[in-house]
Order: structure tokens, then C-alpha cells, then sequence
């Protein structure tokens, strides 16, 4: 017998004139502790789906079809009779551990009032429940701080907090949307096994949504491909795995990064180094602002990036090392020389810096925000030109336009689009065809890949490899995911608290890890086989 | 003109409000009519015929001596005196404005000022015995002119220094908020019954001493757009492809910040009309005898026994500043980012 029956649900928008139907005709089952993965791309409707259980869906969609729950049809409930069910039978967990708490209450006020709204508990016998939940999600030291508020917390016991929260009533279902997307690899596996740990201990089904495949390998024992509101495949997850069906799904599955870094001239001479660099924020207090301390940045950090080289920087949010790629373009202020093209440039005055920059250039990780809604595509391409080639008549701009966005796959005409009519790896492109069009030696690319699809990741990696081959482009390439990093750089270094706490050439760092904290990332992205 | 994409999906947003959208054809109409109030209000007639020669009183000063065949005064003529329209009339003919009255005209032949509306006087008469619809006309059209002129300088300095403050923030940031912190404190009442006594404050002095307090309310809004706007990843780019600060600012944040700013300035420009009214009701606003809603309502306070006075000073007001907070709804909704951009926002 089911848990829940979703039975030919449709989801359609209506905005203004236009409808669109986020999701079209699904059907599928979750069982009683049951682990089952929906799986899809950003805009396939996946995360539609999972409100429209809970019917937390805005007033402007309108539900077609049938939601079986234990024998109640969710979809024909009115609003009070679907408090019932909200946060007792079936709970929720959200992607963003931040944003989903109030942050003007204490952890323990805000598990204890699912107790109190849905079991009527008094308070002091929901402070005892608070308790025991906290122990369950380990969270024990934060027994004896019950008053702790939600900033206060890392990321990880936030999302701790979301899961007791999700746990007070014992729900039989919970629906797990992106629960680790926010979080840090390490972390990811820590709530990962704490998930399915709490599934089987209270046999409860989770329908877990994600777009990583590598956890839902780990993790589901069936999965569902959503693509474009439909449920293209479904069953069990070795098989679909082992023997996908179809085109999709391979399409997804092949598109994992992969391949190595293109081949390297042994003889090339370094044309970005930095000694001993290092990024310290000053900590002042007090009305005089006396500096009473620093926050270590970049500490220490010395490399070298040869001619056509990509160098791997690994690290988790935090560890800095976007600042490191900023600090050695000179974008922040740093300490320690830096020598660029044979010229020391940690001395430069930025207005003498200025004509440097042709030759080093940066990709952002958000696509959606380094382009700006304003201009058309053409004109935020030609920028740098206009800067470092003002004496190019427009005609031979024009051209160099059109053909640097001919280079990285799009077409000449979208030069007079905006960028917000383009998808997020549409945008990638733009952004290294700004990068690109100035011919830089030394491009650093911090986590191009993190903001995109998987089936788009792939297609940017292959592309930037691409420049590298034709332009003989050097790379700093920054990441927290080991995958990416592995299918494109030639030494890697990991960075933890602005150190760097391991570094080698790419094989020899992934064959043989020496740090425990890039053991840790390795099995986050490669070991697929281990159950949590 | 040719729109952009953004901006005529803003225009079609903007149209979509069919309240503001009727009110700011309604605005431009009024407003456009008021400008030509010389033509419609006015103690002098359009076009004279006397004796074969065209006359242009409007735009020229004629003495009745030497225009006039047996003319006596050296000085303009009054074209309301019996003689002269009777001696024009015998030899040509002459066309007069809809309205024979400026606004400071007094009306002589009404038997006691005020008087109420008829079929000379359409509003009656203030106090004094000019022509109410007269200095309607001419007072909303100074009202309105203020009100440009004082939102338009005050937004162009208000955005300059929020755009300082925010781009550069640190030192920059502190020392301007400390000084607007205590310039914020200064008694603008007084400021200008002080300057009452030394000097008479005509259009342009109110209008420079009003600008000296009302840059402020722009600063902030444009300064948090900034402060956001400096961290974006798109104006990071363009420093790392080498682009120039103040070409940095101008190209990339301004216009992204001028979005907010463009929201309020409908309902700045309600202030500012407020404003004018205010002080002109306190009387130390334009100097006397100029046409201005705010003394029309102080008359209709001295006179609550002539109702039309009060009665067409509110209905004035309330509409003109109606049809700005229309307007001003509009241009929030067109320039709301989930609207204009809501083909993301379904995803």
C-alpha cells in the first residue's frame, strides 16, 4: 500500500495572459520508508512538485489531478483541514537553512512550536521533546544553550535545526528539497548519513529533490528524471544507472565532467607567481577603531601558473579562495609580491595597472549577476575593447563581436539581446566571451561551473579547454567540486582557512590525498559506491 | 524614439495601470493648458483690428496716446475701460482670451469683494476682486513649475551625492552622513521667515533655499543602491577589464540605481507642490499678489462666509496631487523588476 499516489498531477501558471504548465501529467508512488530521488535540471518543475504536495504552491497555479495520502486526496482539502497535515504527517525541509529560519527567535522557540501547534503540548513537556530531538540530530551541545539564535549557528547545524524541526511530529513523509545544495561538501555527507540514519531508525519515506547525481547514487533507492514538467524515467536506481533508458537521462549521466587537462609543454616559463601572499582584514574596535587584530584571509600562499597551465584551487566556502583569485589580479589589497608577465605588479598604482589587465582577466560563478540587465550583449563583449583598443574603428569591433561569440558557441545576432534573455549557460558564454575577446594570458575562473546545470558544465569545461589548446591561455581555476576540478587542471591545491594544506600535480594529489580534509572531498565526489 | 526591450515592456506595464495611465494624459493636458495661460486668462485681448492695423496686445504694450485717435493717457491702454472698447469697436473689432482677467486683475465693477461665482466671475472673486478661476490657472501652473524645477535639482544633486557616498563609502560615506545627519537638523521654518526679513522672497530665492534642505530625501535610497550595487559582480568585471571609476559608475550603476529613484520622484514632486502651498498659505511663501494655490486656501480660511474660495482650492489641490500619486503608482509598477523581468520569474 502507498504512502502517497500522485496520479496525473498538472501544475499550470497563469501570468497575465500567458499560462505555462510547469508540470505536465505525472504519476508516481512513494512507500512507507521508502527513499526516492526526483531528479532534474533548474525549470523542470521538480521543486513545483514538491510544494504542490504540501500545497504550498502561490495562488497564481492551478492543480489538476489527484494526490493520494493515506487514503485522502490532498488535492480536495481545504485550507484548515491541510494544517493537518503540514508539519505532522508530512514535512518539509528547505535549501536555503538561512533564510528558512526567523532569525528573531531561539532554536528551541521555534522546534517547540510545531509541538505545540500540532500536538498541543505545554511548554515544559515540548522542552523535554526539544531535547531529545536535538539529540537526535546531533545537536547535543546545543542542549545546554537552548537560547541559541539562528546566527549563531554554521550552516550545517542550521540545516540540523530545519531537520528537528522537520522530525518534532514524526512525519511519515519528508520531503527533502535541495538539503544540501547551501552546504559544503564535508558537510553534505555528515547530513546525508544523519537523513538516512533518522529514515530508517523511524521508518519514515523521504522524497528527496536534487540535481546531483552522485548523491542520488549514494542515497535513493528509486529515482525519477523530471525533464520539462514530465516524468521522463523512473525506477530503480542501479538500474536506471547501470541501463538508462532514455536519451535524457544518458544525456545527464554522460555529461559528467570528465577527461583530464590538456597537454602541457614541460619548458614553460611561469607568467603569474605570488610568494608568500597574504590578504588580512583589519578587526577594529572601539571609537578610535584600534585594529585589534586581523582575519587571515589569505595566509602565506605562494604558486606559480606556467604558460597554458590550469592551476586547481579546492576549498570550501570561506576558505578564500575567491579572495586569492582577486588578490593576485589586484582587485584587493594584498601583502607579498606578486609578478605578472615578468613585472612585479604588487607595487603598482591601480591607474598603472590598468593597461595590464588586458592580459588577465576573470569569470564570475553567477552568471546571472556579472552581466549587466542594462546593456545588450554585443556592447558588454566589446567593453574591454573599447578600453584597451580604443583606436578600433566600430566595423573591426563589430567584428572581433561576432567572432569571439562564434568562438564559444553562440550566434551573431544575439549581440543585440539582453542578457536576462538567455539561460544560465548562455550567459556562461558571455562571460568568457568578455574574458576572451582581449586575449589574456591569465584568466581566473572562480567556480564557472557551480551556478549550472550539470548538463551544461560539461559543455563550458570543454570549452575553456578549448581556448587553452588554440590561445595557449593560462587558468586559475576555482572550485569546490573535485569533479570539475579534475577534468581540467593540471596541479591542484587545496586551500583550507587561507592555507594551503595540500598541493601536487593533479594525478598524483587525486591517486594518493594526504590531508584528511582532501580525503573527505574525494569521497564526496567520487565514491559513489559506499552506502551512507 | 526607439524603446529598448526593458523599456517598452515598462511602457505596455505602465499602460497596463489604466488609473495612471488616464491620469498622466489628464496631467499633460492640464499642465499644457496652464502654460498657455496667457492666451486664456488674460486682461488684454488676443488680436485687435483698429482702423486696418493688427494689433498684438498680448505679446506688445500699447499707449492709449499714440494708438488711439483721441487717446489721452500716456500710459498702457485698458482695454476693460468703456471708451476704448467702444472707440475699437466703432473702427475694427477685437478678440479677447476666454477668460477677460489675469490673474491679478481687479474686477472694479463686482459690487463687494468676494463675490460669488456668475456669469463674469465663473469661481467668484477673492477678497480683493480677482478673478478666482484666473489665479487658478496661472497658480497651478507656477505650482506645477516649482515643482519641476525643485525635483529636478534636487534629484540631480540628491543622486551625485548618494552615488559619492555609496560607490566610495568608507571615510567619504562617514563624513557626508555625519554632515547630512546635522544639516537634516536645521529649522527650515525659520530659515525662511529669516530670509522674509532681509530679502523679498520671490520664485527663485524660495526655490534655491527649498533645494538647499530637499536634496536630502534621495541620498539614502541612492546610496544603499550603490553600496549594493559596488559589490556587484558585473561591476567587478568591468574593474578587472580595466575600466574607469567614473565610467564604471555612469555606465553600470547609476542607471541600475536611477531604478528606485525613478519610483519616487512622482511622489517627490507631490511634496514639492505640497511644499509651495504650505509656505504660501503661511504667507512666506511668493510675495504677495503672486497667484499660488496656498493663498487661495488661506483667503478661503479668512472667508469661511464665501465657500467658493476654500471649495475650489481644495478641489484643486486634491486633484492635481491625485493625479500625481496615480502617476506615481503607475511608474512603481512599471519599474517593478518581478514584473519587467517576469519571464525569469516563471521558470
Amino acid at each position: 500500500m502507498s504512502l502517497l499516489r500522485v496520479d496525473n498531477l498538472s501544475i499550470t501558471f497563469q501570468s497575465g495572459a500567458r499560462s505555462i504548465e510547469a508540470v505536465r501529467n505525472i504519476s508516481f508512488e512513494v512507500h512507507k520508508g521508502d527513499m526516492v530521488a526526483l531528479v532534474g535540471e533548474s525549470g523542470s518543475g521538480k521543486s513545483v512538485t514538491a510544494q504542490a504536495i504540501l500545497r504550498l504552491n502561490p495562488a497564481s497555479a492551478s492543480l489538476s489531478g489527484k494526490m493520494i495520502f493515506d487514503g485522502q486526496d490532498l488535492t480536495a482539502l481545504t485550507e484548515p483541514e491541510l494544517c493537518r497535515f503540514r508539519g505532522k504527517r508530512i514535512a518539509m525541509i528547505f535549501q536555503e537553512p538561512m533564510s528558512a529560519l526567523n532569525p528573531l527567535h531561539t532554536i528551541s522557540k521555534q522546534i517547540a512550536e510545531v509541538l505545540i501547534t500540532h500536538e498541543k503540548l505545554s511548554t515544559s513537556d515540548a522542552q523535554e521533546r526539544v531535547l531529545a530531538l536535538l539529540d537526535s540530530v546531533g545537536l547535543e551541545k546545543f542542549k545546554s544553550r537552548l537560547d541559541a539564535y539562528p546566527h549563531q549557528l554554521s550552516g550545517g547545524e542550521r540545516q540540523r535545526v530545519m531537520i528537528a524541526m522537520a522530525m518534532a511530529c514524526n512525519p511519515d513523509l519528508l520531503i527533502a528539497d535541495e538539503p544540501t545544495t547551501a552546504l559544503d561538501v564535508t558537510l553534505q555527507t555528515q547530513i546525508l548519513s544523519l537523513l538516512k540514519r533518522l529514515q530508517k531508525e523511524r521508518q519514515m519515506a523521504i522524497l528527496l529533490i536534487t540535481h546531483d547525481l552522485t548523491l542520488v547514487r549514494r542515497l535513493a533507492e528509486r529515482v525519477m528524471i523530471m525533464q520539462q514538467g514530465q516524468i521522463v524515467e523512473h525506477g530503480d536506481t542501479r538500474g536506471v544507472f547501470a541501463n538508462p533508458q532514455h536519451p535524457y537521462t544518458r544525456m545527464l549521466l554522460e555529461s559528467e565532467p570528465s577527461g583530464g587537462a590538456v597537454p602541457l609543454k614541460a619548458s614553460e616559463s611561469p607568467v603569474l607567481s605570488c610568494t608568500g601572499l597574504k590578504v588580512h582584514f583589519p578587526i577594529k574596535r572601539g571609537i578610535l577603531a584600534k585594529t585589534i587584530g586581523h582575519v587571515k584571509a589569505i595566509d602565506d600562499v605562494s604558486l606559480s601558473v606556467r604558460h597554458g597551465e590550469t592551476i586547481g584551487i579546492v576549498g570550501e566556502s570561506g576558505s578564500g579562495k575567491t579572495t586569492l583569485g582577486l588578490a593576485l589580479l589586484r582587485l584587493v589589497r594584498s601583502q607579498g609580491p606578486i609578478v605578472f608577465m615578468g613585472q612585479a605588479i604588487d607595487t603598482l598604482s591601480q591607474s598603472a595597472i590598468r593597461p595590464l589587465r588586458q592580459n588577465m582577466q576573470i569569470v564570475f560563478q553567477d552568471p546571472f549577476a556579472s552581466l549587466n540587465p542594462r546593456m545588450m550583449v554585443g556592447e558588454i563583449i566589446a567593453e574591454g575593447l573599447k578600453v584597451h583598443k580604443p583606436s578600433l574603428s566600430v566595423p573591426a569591433r563589430e567584428q572581433e563581436v561576432v567572432h569571439i561569440l562564434q568562438q564559444v558557441g553562440l550566434e551573431a545576432s544575439m549581440r543585440d539581446r539582453y542578457p536576462h534573455e538567455f539561460s544560465g549557460g548562455q550567459r556562461q558564454r558571455i562571460n568568457i566571451a568578455r574574458a576572451m575577446i582581449l586575449k589574456p594570458a591569465v584568466v581566473v575562473l572562480d567556480e564557472p561551473t557551480s551556478a549550472l546545470d550539470l548538463s551544461v558544465q560539461g559543455k563550458v569545461i570543454e570549452l575553456l579547454k578549448q581556448f587553452q589548446i588554440t590561445t595557449g591561455v593560462s587558468y586559475l581555476f576555482i572550485s569546490h567540486d573535485l569533479r570539475v576540478v579534475r577534468a581540467i587542471s593540471h596541479h591542484i591545491m587545496v586551500l583550507q582557512s587561507g592555507k594551503i594544506i595540500e598541493e601536487n600535480a593533479a594525478d598524483a594529489l587525486l591517486a594518493n590525498p594526504q590531508h584528511d580534509y582532501t580525503k573527505a572531498l574525494l569521497s564526496a565526489a567520487f565514491d559513489t559506491d559506499s552506502q551512507l | 524614439m526607439v524603446l529598448s526591450e526593458i523599456n517598452r515592456r515598462r511602457w505596455n506595464l505602465f499602460k497596463a495601470n489604466r488609473k495612471g495611465y488616464v491620469s498622466l494624459w489628464v496631467f499633460i493636458a492640464l499642465f499644457a493648458f496652464s502654460l498657455c495661460a496667457e492666451l486664456v486668462a488674460n486682461d488684454r485681448p488676443i488680436v485687435v483690428s483698429y482702423r486696418g492695423s493688427l494689433l498684438l496686445p498680448i505679446f506688445h504694450s500699447y499707449t492709449e496716446k499714440d494708438t488711439l485717435e483721441g487717446g489721452q493717457f500716456e500710459s498702457e491702454i485698458d482695454f476693460a475701460d468703456p471708451w476704448v472698447a467702444g472707440e475699437i469697436n466703432a473702427h475694427g473689432w477685437m478678440v479677447w482670451p476666454m477668460i477677460p482677467y489675469r490673474y491679478d486683475t481687479i474686477n472694479y465693477r463686482v459690487p463687494r469683494a468676494p463675490s460669488a461665482p456668475d456669469s463674469n466671475n465663473w469661481l467668484g472673486t477673492d477678497d480683493q476682486g480677482r478673478d478666482v478661476l484666473a489665479r487658478v490657472i496661472y497658480g497651478f501652473r507656477i505650482s506645477i513649475l516649482f515643482a519641476l524645477l525643485l525635483t529636478l535639482s534636487s534629484s540631480v544633486i540628491g543622486i551625485f551625492m548618494g552615488a559619492i557616498q555609496g560607490y566610495f563609502g568608507g571615510r567619504t560615506d562617514l563624513l557626508l552622513q555625519r554632515f547630512i545627519e546635522i544639516w537634516q537638523g536645521m529649522p527650515v521654518l525659520y530659515l525662511l521667515i529669516i530670509l522674509a526679513s532681509i530679502v523679498e522672497p520671490n520664485f527663485w530665492w524660495l526655490l534655491a533655499l527649498m533645494l538647499l534642505f530637499s536634496w536630502m530625501s534621495l541620498v539614502d535610497l541612492v546610496r544603499a543602491e550603490f553600496l549594493r550595487a559596488r559589490n556587484f559582480d558585473y561591476v567587478r568585471a568591468a574593474k578587472a577589464l580595466g575600466v574607469k571609476e567614473p565610467t564604471i559608475i555612469w555606465r553600470h550603476v547609476l542607471p541600475n540605481a536611477l531604478v528606485s529613484v525613478f519610483t519616487f520622484v512622482p511622489f517627490i514632486l507631490n511634496g514639492s507642490v505640497t511644499t509651495l502651498t504650505s509656505l504660501d498659505f503661511l504667507g512666506f511663501g511668493l510675495p504677495i499678489g503672486s497667484p499660488s494655490l496656498g493663498e487661495l486656501l488661506s483667503q478661503g480660511k479668512n472667508n469661511p462666509q464665501s465657500p467658493w474660495l476654500g471649495i475650489t482650492g481644495f478641489l484643486v489641490l486634491s486633484v492635481l496631487l491625485s493625479l500625481l500619486i496615480f502617476i506615481g503608482e503607475a511608474v512603481r509598477d512599471a519599474f517593478d523588476p518581478s514584473k519587467t523581468f517576469s519571464k525569469e520569474a516563471d521558470a
